[in-house]
């Protein structure tokens, strides 16, 4: 908050010296390209209503645009739109259709490049390649904004907001559809994604590489190729965002892969293939976590150390959990399985008798995935007992040692 | 024939078995849901009694009623009455009448628990329909059974055993060998495997709704086109009519040959 | 009225009918008598429908009856043993078997003379096995027509049922009816048959009058002449 007020009090200045130029088809100026070629610093373009051509604008200079009674900038699917590369720019209610499509440029509606000091607020992107593209810059807000394509293939589509060597922007209540990811963020750090929806893209709906002490939350991201991916990262806090219905073969609500010290907190995973997908990852926090009819809750891979599961619920879901190592360093306390099937006998609220949240079967789908057509047979409930009553294949202590009797926060 | 089921139906809805069966999935119903407040988690439950239990209900009453009603089915014979009539009429008796114990014994706490009000709706008719299919075919197995079995016993034998090979043992057999095998390509193999068996057909196209989530996972193309769409319901629905016509074609063909 | 001809009828290995042919004309009573397992059910079953014959046809009023279910209409069956579905109720039963056949019965006539009033509203599961027989005497004789068929029907009855029995048979035959008789009773059959068949190893072996077969036999007690017969098939 004290970052955005001292952002507000360096514009006040600028906005109180600036001259505004008009762009109508009536005025002055009837192309934003010559006002912005007039343009003098801190100046404001107020763009009104009617469909202006225009490609490859170049700022320069701090500028302010607005539009007014929704104009639209029309690339004409010829390449990137505007190009920044100035501190304090800020643009407005808009509507940016029709950026090329290249495979071997990164087209983008809007690109900001070494800038800081940017606000990009209330726009409508469609028919894009990239929407947003910023690269080594800082102290932004991406607020409001509705971007979406037709993505048919991940390599001829681009990502809705692509932050490259970037820090403290706040990304909050954008809409993103029809993307290759919705957001993408690679060495990204100290920025908070909150309020978002991302829904209906080919690949993530967000996704982090190398980046480090980033924040999201409240967001919801449905139906996308995956929900969202965290790989190679360090501190990163996930909280109460909503992963529903990824769905596909390799798909899951959330992809954790070499991720450290991270917390999971609030989140809801419904009806995913895999609720979260675990490699490599250690001393995570996951608490008060909701999976409901995922296929697997939680597929756990390769080496994942000292993480802990407490207060999650996990209703209906066709495994709670899948390992495949042999050991297990993680810690699993005080969870909610609708499977439990143990008593409780001295009424403190907790079973007296520890859950396996592994099932044989689980195993055996591991090594063979085949299988899994005879999930829920008479069969395999009979093998599932019999491994639960004496464990074999199954990792001997990876119980649930207080199981809940009632669902966590209920 | 419409006679004659109607007397079968009536002699069923007033034997004591029927309000057994009934009064088990009312009983059923209530206890699920009211005591558990998880309509999900009940669907699940009943999908696993419905896929198990139905058939053997309708293994039991099919033999049962077959050898219990054998004099009667002579009286009838000496009666001037199409065979094949008679026996198509006691068949669909058996077979309605646990269906509508099967319906109405879980419909009625669902629809008291305000069903129609819950997204789950679908899921719950699913598993009915499926109930019913189950009925219909495993009632045609057991009678076919028992049409081919003079002697009682090994009547009620054969038919338990056909039951229990359907419901356990094949999905053994078959998960042995997938383990054995599973450096092959089984795509196919699986697919098909599951076509062979009611109950494995009955229970896929039950998943196919109720965790469809689970079985994307699966990588292989077949499965992947199979349970993607709407095709595979259908391929499933009319392979469990197949699996309703089939039997009953045989019983006809054997009633025809068969001496009281 | 009913021509076997050729009939050939085997379970297994077990050859019950070999090669049978029987005459039967229209009017009378005919016993079919012979030892246990000489066919004798098998024929009527035959004849019924009920089992399918090998080899061989059945003409019932100039027409075949393999494979054919309508003559039934015109043909009246009371089997062995009386076992109905234990949930309906007597009077049920009656109606139901009514209207499986689109004929007018003198049910209530029938009811009232085995003295069934009482038991009519009794689920069948409950009845004693007289009671039962009473009420399969009903079904069989409530309906006209031309033939009528009895498997053993003395079996259980009180006297007076039994009286009641061949009051109506007689009454039956003074119609004009053809009633098939099957039973192990000589003193019934003496009373009541107008010809006896006598069936051995799936043949006709005798048929005949009662008096006849006793001439044959030079025996005036039947029991006697027929375990004669037998035993002269064996010498």
């Amino acid at each position: 908050m004290a970052k955005r007020a001292f952002l507000f009090l360096l514009l006040v200045p600028l906005l109180t010296y600036a001259n505004i130029i008009k762009v109508c088809k009536s005025c002055k100026e009837t192309e934003l390209s010559s006002a912005i070629a007039h343009a003098q610093k801190g100046d404001t373009i107020l763009i009104y209503s009617g469909v202006y051509k225009a490609r490859n604008l170049i700022i320069k200079i701090p500028l302010t645009i607005i539009g007014i009674d929704n104009p639209t900038i029309d690339g004409e699917n010829k390449g990137t739109i505007l190009s920044v590369n100035t501190d304090y720019f800020s643009i407005q209610n808009l509507t940016i259709i029709n950026v090329g499509r290249s495979f071997t440029k990164d087209y983008a509606a809007i690109l900001i490049a070494h800038s800081k000091h940017f606000t990009i607020k209330n726009l409508k992107l469609r028919n894009l390649f990239f929407g947003i593209l910023i690269e080594k810059s800082h102290f932004g807000l991406i607020e409001n904004n509705h971007i979406s394509s037709v993505s048919l293939s991940e390599a001829g589509s681009g990502n809705g907001i692509h932050m490259w060597h970037t820090s403290d922007v706040i990304i909050k209540n954008n809409d993103l559809s029809g993307l290759r990811d919705g957001i993408y963020l690679e060495f990204v750090s100290n920025s908070v994604i909150s309020n978002n929806k991302s829904y209906q893209n080919l690949r993530y709906g967000l996704h982090f590489m190398f980046s480090d002490k980033n924040e999201y939350h409240h967001n919801l991201f449905k139906n996308n190729g995956a929900g969202v991916a965290v790989m190679f990262s360090k501190n990163i806090k996930m909280h109460d965002n909503a992963f529903i219905l990824n769905w596909g073969s390799a798909s899951y609500g959330l992809l954790l892969k070499e991720i450290n010290d991270a917390e999971i907190v609030n989140n809801t995973f419904e009806q995913n293939t895999i609720g979260i997908n675990v490699e490599g990852s250690s001393r995570i926090n996951y608490k008060n976590n909701t999976f409901l009819r995922n296929g697997w809750a939680l597929k756990v891979r390769g080496a994942c150390y000292q993480n802990k599961f407490t207060n999650n619920n996990f209703l209906n879901n066709a495994f709670d959990l899948s390992y495949n190592s042999e050991l297990n360093d993680n810690f699993f306390n005080n969870n909610y399985w609708s499977e439990y099937t143990g008593y409780d006998l001295d009424k403190n609220g907790i079973g007296d008798v520890p859950y396996r949240p592994v099932k044989l079967f689980s195993y055996i789908v591991n090594k063979t995935p085949e299988t899994l057509i005879l999930l829920r047979s008479l069969f395999v409930d009979i093998i599932n007992f019999s491994e639960k009553v004496s464990p074999v294949f199954t990792p001997d202590d990876l119980l649930d040692n207080k199981p809940l009797m009632k669902k966590a926060n209920d | 024939m419409l006679k004659i089921l109607k007397y079968s139906f009536y002699d069923l809805m007033r034997s004591r078995w029927s309000y057994v069966y009934f009064m088990f999935y009312l009983l059923l119903g209530f206890v699920l849901l009211f005591l558990n407040n998880d309509v999900d988690k009940a669907v699940i439950t009943l999908m696993n009694i419905i896929i198990v239990l139905t058939p053997l209900i309708g293994t039991i009453f099919g033999v049962m009623y077959y050898y219990n009603s054998k004099e009667f089915t002579e009286l009838l014979l000496a009666q001037p009455i199409n065979r094949s009539k008679i026996f198509m009429g006691q068949y669909l008796g058996i077979s309605i009448s646990l269906t509508l114990s099967l319906v109405l014994g879980l419909g009625i706490p669902f629809v008291l628990y305000g069903l129609f009000q819950s997204a789950a709706i679908f899921n719950f008719s699913l598993l009915l329909v499926v109930g019913a299919f189950l009925n219909f075919i495993f009632v045609a197995l057991s009678y076919n059974i028992a049409l081919s079995t003079e002697n009682k016993i090994k009547g009620f034998g054969y038919a338990i055993l056909m039951w229990l090979f359907l419901a356990v043992i094949y999905d053994g057999i078959f998960l042995i060998f997938l383990v054995l095998f599973n450096s092959y390509p089984l795509d196919k193999f699986s697919l098909a495997a599951t076509m062979f068996n009611p109950i494995d057909l009955s229970r896929i196209l039950i998943l196919l709704k109720l965790d469809i989530s689970a079985l994307l996972g699966y990588t292989g193309a077949v499965f992947k086109q199979f349970f993607g769409t709407n095709f595979g319901l259908f391929i499933a629905l009319g392979l469990l009519t197949i699996w309703i016509i089939l039997p009953v074609l045989r019983m006809n063909l054997k009633v025809k040959k068969k001496d009281f | 009225m009913i021509e076997f001809k050729n009939l050939h009828k085997r379970f297994g290995k077990l050859v019950v009918l070999d090669g049978l042919n029987l005459e039967i004309k229209k009017g009378g009573i005919f016993a079919i008598l012979g030892p246990n397992g000489s066919g004798k059910t098998t024929l009527i079953k035959c004849l019924l429908g009920m089992v399918i014959p090998n080899k061989g046809d059945i003409i019932f009023e100039k027409k075949t009856v393999l494979r054919q279910w309508a003559y039934r209409n015109n043909l009246n069956y009371l089997p062995q043993i009386a076992n109905f579905p234990p949930n309906l109720s007597v009077m049920e039963l009656i109606e139901m078997v009514k209207n499986l056949r689109p004929k007018t019965s003198n049910s209530e006539e029938l009811i009232e003379l085995f003295g069934l009033k009482t038991s009519l509203d009794k689920k069948l599961g409950n009845l004693s096995g007289g009671t039962k027989q009473k009420v399969n005497i009903v079904l069989a004789f409530m309906f006209d027509s031309d033939l009528i068929v009895l498997d053993e029907p003395t079996n259980g009855l009180d006297p007076i049922a039994l009286i009641h029995l061949k009051e109506i048979i007689q009454k039956e035959k003074s119609k004009g009816k053809t009633i098939l008789i099957t039973t192990h009773i000589m003193s019934f059959v003496e009373e009541v048959a107008d010809e006896i068949v006598f069936l051995l190893d799936g043949k006709i072996y005798f048929k005949g009058t009662v008096d006849a077969l006793k001439k044959q036999m030079n025996n005036e007690n039947l029991e006697h002449a027929i375990a004669n017969l037998i035993a002269k098939q064996y010498a």
